[in-house]
């Protein structure tokens, strides 16, 4: 009991420690907000009608079709959403038959367009809906590499004014508190708008209640940190086009390594540069140092030298000038005795 | 030499370097007409699928991994205190300084709205985006090399007064310069770390900062090299006697470093393919592909490195700088489109169109003619004669 009590506190302590630092680290802003909407989509209930491509094409005002929505040859090739498109529905070889899903933004919880673009023109509405701001957009697309789904579209040709286009949840009409177009417009219920905690609820009642029809997992509960909009099927979610290797970690965590490095970095190289710099300027300088005492030493041999030469050559120049003296003299005396001798010489003579 | 290239631009203007360059800038502006009136739908084959082609694979990623010489061989000289490959900064300031502005002038054919460029910055933050941070890093280090390339200016400019202020920042500019260029070389690898789903695990690692950082530094020190081989016949008559002097031991200082850069880039390569237990992807296409990249272009470079080092064989590294260089090319051509979107079937894959390829032409011309432009008029590869006798 108290041991328990104790890994609880433990666990609460780590937990709120562990929250703040992470949602930090990934620099997370988006979060699963509580009464966060979204849609379950039912694969075994939709006929493949494309009546809610028609409603997107209407609710959203985007530009007719190549092909008319009641012709449903279109569901033979496979196709993904584009600038004109948010929605698509393809039709898949089931066991049984065909089968029919329906794509669109997924308006992940933590969406991997949002947490990429580095002006925030994606948004995570409360309501669930992630919108897309074009006012702030510049283009670079980095949403569209960044999104597991491949859902945001871009439009190619518009030379000066290009958005990235894609499915809002009909963020508008939520706001007016009506349903997103291609909700209200379903024959066969195969869609279904709720508070996300809701559809799942209901996501596991049918497949419970129905074991056999349904494969027993909601794709989208914890795909990619999980998303508003989520699907059941009969058929596997690969073979009707939904990965399953997404993994469960959302972007921001995939992310969140490398933007915990940045502050590491910036605080750790100056530091560490800096240290190899005074490293390498102390080598220099004791090998400066060394230089200039071995030049001072030498300059100091030099000089001795240089005086010992000064003095020998003092001590010469003395000799010498000690000499020319001596010769000066003997000179000197020499010639003062010499009139002396020649008057001795004309003394003897005279004698 | 220089006594051939004087009487040529004085014979004529129509050389084949000229031709060639003229013809390549003319294609350049009517695709650059077309982009801003049709779109880029009209010149690209960029798609729904793939929204980023060699605009950003090349200009881009290679541009930016190959302008590291810039801060390799000042944070060398500088900070290292290798005072020895003094004369090398200079050409390697310019060629980044002239890589990034070429990096961002290349930015506004492929983004969407480039006038909006600064909103990242300016505007609205994205800081959740690793692209925020490359944005900014770009951003901030192309003032960098501004500030660092500006003494040449100044000095061809007989401005003496700030010459002498703005060299007295060198070190701290040198560290700035390495903080940012860390920081956006990794961020760069960083920006694919996002989606493990799109690319192909023999690439995708959560390791690809360090994978990307790593690798800028062989190509920074290789670029140096090559690209002084590169210059060294057209230049030769500018370049003076310290820089010739000091030439080859530049050279083998880089080629020793880049032996063991690259070595030790092979070997993270293999602990990131053993931490994800990537082996069984090997024996796959993919997996050919994958070694052919390894060991073709990262293991056989460092090794030729090895040699002429040991050797003192200068035309042998060389080789092993181009080889490296183009392997730099290949790698970040993998990452940002060959093992990119592997999992599309190959009729929904990229492939350059023609007008990608001219603006990519049109961008490095101009680089070249840039280059060639300041090289002849400022001290870039000799000291100006009225600061002979500093360092
Ligand atoms: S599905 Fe794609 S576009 Fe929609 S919210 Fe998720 S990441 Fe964004
Ligand atoms: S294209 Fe627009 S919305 Fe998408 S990441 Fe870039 S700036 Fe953001």
């Amino acid at each position: 009991m108290l041991r328990r009590t104790f890994l609880g506190l433990l666990g609460a302590a780590g937990a709120s420690v562990a929250l703040p630092v992470s949602a930090t680290a990934g620099g997370k802003k988006f979060g699963p907000h509580p009464d966060t909407k979204g849609v379950l989509f039912d694969a075994t209930r939709c006929i493949g009608c494309r009546k809610c491509e028609l409603a997107c094409n209407e609710v959203n005002e985007l530009p007719a079709p190549d092909m008319p929505f009641d012709d449903l040859t279109v569901l033979e090739t496979r196709r993904r959403t584009d600038e004109k498109t948010y929605t698509v529905v393809n039709k898949y070889q089931g066991k049984t038959g065909p089968v029919f899903r329906k794509s669109q933004c997924n308006h992940c919880l933590e969406p991997a367009c949002a947490s990429a673009c580095f002006v925030k023109a994606f948004k995570k509405e409360p309501n669930g809906a992630v919108t897309y701001d074009a006012s702030v957009c510049v283009g670079c697309r980095y949403c569209m590499v960044a999104c597991p789904f491949s859902i945001p579209a871009y439009e190619y040709d518009e030379p000066l004014t290009p958005r990235v286009m894609k499915c809002t949840m009909c963020a508008p009409r939520l706001a007016e508190g009506k349903l997103p177009g291609c909700v209200e417009k379903c024959p066969k219920e195969a869609l279904t708008f709720g508070p996300r905690a809701e559809l799942i609820k209901i996501a596991r009642e049918r497949i419970n209640t129905y074991p056999e029809r349904y494969v027993d997992h909601v794709y989208g509960e914890h795909e990619m940190g999980g998303t508003s909009w989520m699907y059941i099927s009969g058929e596997p979610f690969s073979e009707i086009g939904l990965r399953e290797d997404l993994g469960t970690q959302s972007a921001p965590e995939l992310t969140a390594g490398a933007l915990a490095a940045v502050p590491i970095v910036v605080g750790l190289w100056p530091v560490l540069l800096g240290g190899i710099y005074a490293v390498t300027q102390r080598n220099a300088k004791i090998a400066n140092d060394e230089r200039v005492a071995a030049v001072k030493d030498a300059l100091k041999r030099a000089g001795e030298k240089a005086e010992q030469k000064l003095h020998e050559e003092l001590g010469k120049a003395e000799q010498n000038s000690q000499r020319r003296i001596e010769v000066e003299v003997k000179k000197a005396v020499e010639e003062a005795l010499a009139p002396k001798a020649e008057d001795a010489e004309t003394n003897e003579e005279e004698s | 030499m220089s006594v051939d290239t004087t009487m040529a631009e004085k014979r004529s203007l129509f050389t084949p370097f000229n031709i060639i360059a003229g013809i390549i800038l003319i294609a350049g502006l009517i695709v650059t007409v077309m982009r801003f009136t049709v779109g880029l739908g009209a010149v690209t084959n960029l798609d729904q699928n793939n929204p980023w082609g060699i605009w950003i694979g090349f200009d881009l990623m290679c541009g930016v991994a190959l302008a590291a010489g810039g801060y390799t061989t000042s944070a060398a000289c500088y900070v290292f205190g290798l005072k020895k490959f003094h004369s090398g900064v200079r050409p390697a300031i310019l060629t980044a300084f002239l890589g990034y502005a070429l990096v961002v002038f290349a930015l506004h054919y492929d983004v969407g709205r480039p006038w909006r460029l600064p909103y990242p910055i300016f505007v609205q933050q994205g800081t959740t985006s690793l692209l925020f941070e490359v944005g900014l890093c770009v951003f901030l280090y192309l003032t960098v090399l501004f500030i660092e390339f500006t003494p040449a200016l100044f000095e061809w400019l007989g401005m003496k007064k700030i010459r002498n202020v703005v060299v007295k920042l060198t070190l701290a500019l040198t560290i700035f310069g390495v903080v940012l260029s860390t920081l956006h070389q990794s961020s760069l690898g960083a920006l694919f770390t996002i989606v493990p789903s799109k690319l192909h695990p023999l690439w995708y690692s959560q390791y690809l900062p360090v994978f990307f950082f790593v690798s800028s530094i062989c190509a920074g020190l290789s670029m140096v090299i090559f690209e002084g081989t590169l210059s060294h016949k057209p230049m030769h008559h500018l370049m003076d006697e310290e820089y010739l002097s000091n030439h080859d031991g530049l050279v083998l200082g880089f080629a020793k470093a880049a032996s063991l850069v690259l070595f030790g880039y092979f070997s993270i390569k293999l602990i990131g393919l053993a931490y994800d237990n990537n082996w069984h992807y090997l024996t796959t296409g993919y997996g050919a592909w994958y070694l052919v990249e390894m060991l073709g272009f990262v293991a056989l470079p460092s090794f030729l490195y090895a040699i002429g080092v040991r050797d003192k064989n200068i035309t042998l590294i060389k080789w092993a700088a181009g080889l490296t260089v183009l392997g730099i090319v290949v790698n970040r051509f993998n990452i940002s489109m060959i093992a990119f979107n592997y999992q599309l079937p190959s009729a929904e894959r990229y492939f350059p169109s023609w007008g990608e390829i001219t603006i990519s032409l049109f961008v490095v011309t101009i680089g070249v003619l840039v280059f060639r432009f300041i090289t002849t008029r400022m001290p870039i590869f000799y000291v100006h004669p009225d600061y002979k006798d500093e360092h």
